[in-house]
């Protein structure tokens, strides 16, 4: 399994043809408390960048995006009654949304760790 | 009484002043004349009244069994206890009568009471919309004057008066938008929306919908440009544009925006909540604007924020007006004032949208509008541009070196000024210092917005404030900021004067309690 970053702070877990998305450790730091998320529903078609879910905190509501393309599989349904978790376990529990990619070469697009790091580093 | 505690935002022990603040207690948990007020379902019991009504008279039953069969559950009070009961509320309330409303981007400037004297004329209070127009030429002719100011402060040859606040009227200048492109046979799917503009744009925009994309903003807080111009298409509609920006400054690109969306096909709404810092400076119609939205309950002091309804009338360019909404008012040739309606637009505005609301707009709002920009006139409104920007950059300038002014050294700020929490130690952020004002006594500023920068706090402190007023503000700002600074750990729990301490706003939204329920079964859910 390989985990990739975006500039909009999100984590893309790929594991064949399945990626896992969530927001990183310092997005939920920058949010504050998470009040509320919106999922996007199990069979939509998302394209790279488009909006996926919102995630609500006690200072702002935010976009999630899509990172890559694909169609939606699973959604975690356990933010709807705990959206804590992401606060908690921004990188684990509090993934957002699955996906069937459908263009694997948009990975090419996207950070590894360490230059996510060193990205956050220089904000 | 008994004052349920659990649920409630603060316990009431938690409430009292601290006893090492002054030793002691109070038996009741009130503070001298700051009452803790319960709910008023808490008061009184539903068989009392503040009225004696008759006996119900025996009437058939047709209700077919659907008849409510549980008590309702309304508290019952003596008019006494009502009347306390919503005094003691209202005076654990800020308002701007009460005191410097500091908000930024909302202009809480103070209400002149010659507006209330005129709204409460009886030729203006008394009349009904549907009333025959020649009963109501009075309230006709101020609804066209106050257009007709409204089109000479903008230099827009069109506006729509019934929006009944800013995000009405913004979805009022994209209706148009989109039904003057559709007449073109150019139906659009996507508008821009810079970072610095108000977030109920995106909003405007995707409700009447359209696709909705950001364009960032450049070092300096502005609109990028070449950002904006290297999106522009044949897919664009338009662009929704803050101006005053809500980092609170000038977009001096406005013009060479204005010209590339119209270059590209595509037409430009401007957010106009931020008119009260060029009003009487800069008319929007110079700038190649083709809608914008003006909020009366803002720049032309009619109350808002709980005081009052808004009202957001719309101007457009040449090339929108024909698609305006109805009704607006003209004048015939013998000089009587009448409503274009959709049985008289068909010879000369048969394009429009359709309605924004059922009526004229907000009258009331209407009639304190023309009255301050009457009292004013076209000198005095120039000031109160200057005095506005002139008050925020005074509060910028005497900040700036304890506070991270993030564009201060852009030049100067338009109506409002921005500052952040860089700087602050002990984990202390924004939030805290917003808190530490309430202890000072003043409503806090607008914080973590705008959203382009960190920690956000907006202050905008409008031309209604005296030197001294502002002076005072600036102390309070100064020594609590000062604190922050320092890292000062009662700030983190900061408000301790309040009626209520800090709230736990987390788990406010959370698990919001949003309906009353009797003490049983209020505890048992609250397991």
């Amino acid at each position: 399994m390989s985990r990739y970053f975006t500039e909009e702070h999100e984590w893309v877990d790929v594991e064949g043809d399945t990626a896992t998305v969530g927001i990183t450790e310092y997005a939920q730091e920058q949010l504050g408390d998470i009040v509320f998320v919106e999922t996007p529903d199990v069979g939509s078609e998302l394209s790279q960048g488009d909006d996926a879910a919102v995630v609500e905190s006690v200072k702002a509501a935010s976009d999630v995006y899509a990172a890559v393309s694909g169609e939606v599989i699973e959604v975690n349904e356990a933010l709807e009654e705990e959206p804590a978790l992401v606060n908690s376990s921004a990188e684990e529990d509090g993934w957002f949304f699955r996906l069937t990619l459908s263009d694997k070469d948009e990975l090419s697009d996207l950070m590894d760790e360490k230059a996510y790091k060193a990205f956050v580093d220089n904000l | 009484m008994n004052m349920l505690t659990k649920g409630r935002p603060t316990k009431q022990e938690e409430n009292l002043i601290m006893p090492d603040q002054t030793g002691t207690q109070t038996d009741t948990g009130n503070r001298a004349l700051m009452v803790d007020e319960p709910l008023i379902f808490e008061r009184g019991s539903a068989d009392r009244s503040g009225i004696d009504l008759p006996e119900a008279p025996a009437v058939e039953n047709r209700l077919g069994g659907l008849d409510r069969s549980t008590d309702i559950g309304l508290p019952g009070l003596s008019e006494a206890e009502t009347v306390r009961h919503y005094t003691r509320l209202s005076r654990q309330n800020y308002a701007i009568d009460v005191g410097l409303f500091p908000l930024g981007s909302c202009t809480m400037k103070h209400n002149p009471r010659l507006n209330e004297k005129m709204a409460r004329l009886k030729g203006f209070a008394d009349i009904h919309p549907l009333q025959p127009m020649e009963s109501v030429q009075g309230a006709l002719q101020t609804i066209y004057e106050l257009a007709d100011w409204l089109k000479k402060l903008t230099g827009m040859p069109a506006v729509a008066m019934s929006p009944k606040a800013g995000a009405h009227g913004e979805l009022c200048g994209i209706l148009a938008i989109r039904s003057a492109l559709e007449a073109r046979g150019d139906a659009r799917e996507v508008i821009l929306v810079p970072e610095s503009a108000h977030g109920t744009n995106p909003a405007t925009a995707a409700f009447a919908g359209y696709k909705v994309e950001d364009i960032p903003a450049n070092d300096a807080g502005r609109v990028d440009l070449e950002a904006l111009k290297a999106r522009l298409g044949p897919d664009v509609a338009g662009v929704m544009i803050t101006n005053p920006n809500t980092c609170g400054l000038f977009e001096p690109d406005m013009k060479a925006i204005s010209d590339a969306v119209h270059e590209a096909g595509g037409l430009v709404y401007c957010d106009g909540a931020n008119f009260n810092a060029i009003v009487g400076r800069v008319r929007p119609g110079d700038l190649g604007v083709d809608a914008m939205h003006i909020n009366l309950h803002k720049t032309f002091s009619t109350p808002h924020g709980g005081g009052g309804p808004g009202s957001g009338p719309v101007v457009f360019s040449e090339a929108l007006a024909p698609y305006a909404p109805l009704p607006f008012v003209e004048i015939n040739e013998e000089g009587h004032y009448f409503l274009v309606e959709e049985e008289t637009a068909e010879d000369h505005h048969e394009s429009s949208f359709g309605r924004m609301v059922a009526f004229h707009g907000q009258m009331g709002m209407f009639t304190r509008a023309l009255t301050y920009m009457l009292s004013h006139g076209a000198d005095g409104l120039k000031q109160v541009s200057e005095d506005a920007v002139l008050n925020a950059n005074y509060i910028l300038r005497q900040l700036e070196d304890i506070l991270d002014a993030p564009f201060a050294h852009s030049g100067p700020c338009m109506h409002e000024a921005l500052f952040s929490d860089k700087g602050f130690s002990n984990e202390l952020s924004t939030l805290d210092l917003a808190k530490g004002m309430i202890d000072e006594g003043y409503h806090p500023m607008t914080m973590y917005f705008p959203l382009v920068v960190h920690g956000a706090m907006l202050v905008e402190p409008t031309e209604t404030e005296s030197k001294a007023a502002i002076d005072e503000f600036i102390g309070a700002f100064r020594s609590v900021a000062k604190r922050a600074k320092a890292g000062d750990e009662a700030l983190k729990t900061a408000p301790h004067h309040a009626p209520r301490r800090r709230l736990d706003e987390t788990l406010a939204a959370r698990k919001p309690i949003l309906v009353w329920k009797e003490p049983e079964e209020f505890a048992e859910a609250a397991e």
